[in-house]
């Protein structure tokens, strides 16, 4: 699985990316989290608010930080 | 009705229990705050020296502005739930210079960002089409018309001058947008703008959030929001007191009054460069202008701190040419500058 955290490393991008490294360490899976701060790249997911959650190439939330349950929750279903 | 079907009301109802609750929690300590504390300091100990004085309006404040600031930042973040940059560029792509400025600053009032998504903002709307123009409308109102502001200053100068700030800034976020549109300026955009492509990426599925989930969106908002700015508001609010306990009654009326022309363009240069929001700005100049301090000079002056800020320029950088960065802001400079004069011939 393949997860990215898109933002220009504003400190709200910074509490995603360790909710996401904390939500695949406790789930157990094989997961990259990559943080993308390329505003080109960023703007290529069509993102226009940061942070954003992307895994597999699909923005899951964006202009907010979810809680712990939220992000696990998104990363377990597509773990299936 | 089945059980079924009354648990199921009973479970979406209950939200709004709670939010009632903390409704009414809210408005008993909004009127606790104030008898309290004049009961303590004018009834019980006869305190009303400089020191009294100033202890009485830091705590007083202190605790009418974070309450204020509570309210305000949920309520909004609730409305909010249900704007969309998304939907705001759709609706602003069909737009045409003049009216579609005017649109740009309204939906930029309703939809604040956090300067961190100015630049994803910025490409993801020049990119889909919408003019350089009407994006600086929104670039601007954006954080300079905004509820806290709006209600903070209703707070300390009463609902004029609430309303007033809300048109000029409107005003500015047209007028600076639209200037910036007919300079044709398109050419100091960095040219990667224009040659992002979105990749197709899919978004996941978008449901409509329940109220339960908007309240929840609110109570987060509250959290990280009141969380982050109130060090910034408690110290204002202390400077303030300051100010009110011992500086003398016309000290700004001597120095910085109606009278003096330059008061106001040295209260925006004083204001580009430092970056704080609204809450931490209003409580300093409300001292400032019980100690005399004109009010569009103070008006001025909050503006050029909310809307124009280094950090937010730094950023914007990366998209816009040294030429176009500093047009923008000399523009939307000149804008605030020009409401200082004109508040202070009104008021």
């Amino acid at each position: 699985m393949e997860i990215k955290v898109l933002g220009g490393g504003c400190a709200n991008c910074r509490a995603l990316q360790a909710m996401a490294e904390e939500a695949v360490a406790s789930l157990g899976i094989e997961a990259t989290v990559e943080e993308v701060t390329d505003y080109a790249a960023i703007a290529s997911y069509g993102v226009m608010r940061t942070p954003a959650l992307v895994v597999d190439g699909t923005v899951f939330l964006s202009g907010r930080v979810p809680d712990r349950d939220e992000v696990r929750r998104i990363i377990q279903g597509i773990a299936g | 009705m089945s059980v079924a079907e009354r648990a199921a009301t009973r479970t979406a109802l209950r939200p709004w229990g709670w939010v009632a609750l903390a409704a009414a929690a809210w408005g008993g300590l909004f009127v606790g705050n104030e008898l309290a504390w004049d009961r303590l300091f004018f009834g019980a100990l006869h305190w009303e020296g400089r020191l009294g004085s100033a202890m009485h309006f830091f705590l007083y404040d202190t605790g009418k502005i974070l309450l204020l600031l509570t309210a305000v930042v949920f309520a909004a973040a609730v409305l909010r739930s249900f704007v969309s940059p998304e939907r705001t560029r759709a609706i602003l792509g069909g737009w045409r210079q003049g009216l579609g400025n005017l649109a740009a600053a309204g939906l930029g009032a309703a939809t604040p960002f956090c300067s961190c998504s100015a630049v994803p903002l910025f490409i993801g709307f020049v990119s889909a089409g919408v003019p350089l123009g009407i994006t600086f409308s929104f670039l601007i109102a954006s954080p300079m018309v905004n509820e806290v502001a709006v209600v903070l200053l209703w707070g300390a100068f009463g609902w004029r001058v609430a309303v007033a700030y809300l048109g000029f800034g409107l005003a500015i976020a047209v007028a600076a947008g639209w200037v910036v549109g007919r300079l044709g300026l398109e050419r100091w955009v960095e040219p990667f703008v224009y040659e992002v492509t979105v990749s197709g990426a899919a978004m996941a599925e978008g449901r409509r959030p329940s109220w339960g989930e908007r309240f929840g969106i609110g109570r987060a908002e509250v959290r990280t929001i009141v969380g982050r700015v109130w060090p910034f508001l408690v110290a204002a609010i202390a400077v303030g007191a300051v100010i009110h306990g011992w500086v003398p009654e016309d000290f700004f009326v001597r120095y910085a009054g109606p009278g003096n022309p330059f008061a106001v363009p040295v209260a925006v240069l004083l204001g580009i460069p430092l970056y704080s929001n609204a809450a931490g700005v209003i409580p300093l100049i409300e001292a400032l202008a019980a100690k005399g301090l004109a009010l569009g000079t103070v008006l001025a002056f909050t503006m050029a701190v909310v809307a124009l800020s280094l950090p937010e320029m730094i950023l914007l950088r990366r998209v816009l040419r040294p030429r176009l960065l500093g047009t923008f802001v000399a523009v939307a400079a000149l804008g605030i500058l020009g409401v200082g004069y004109l508040f202070n011939a009104i008021f």
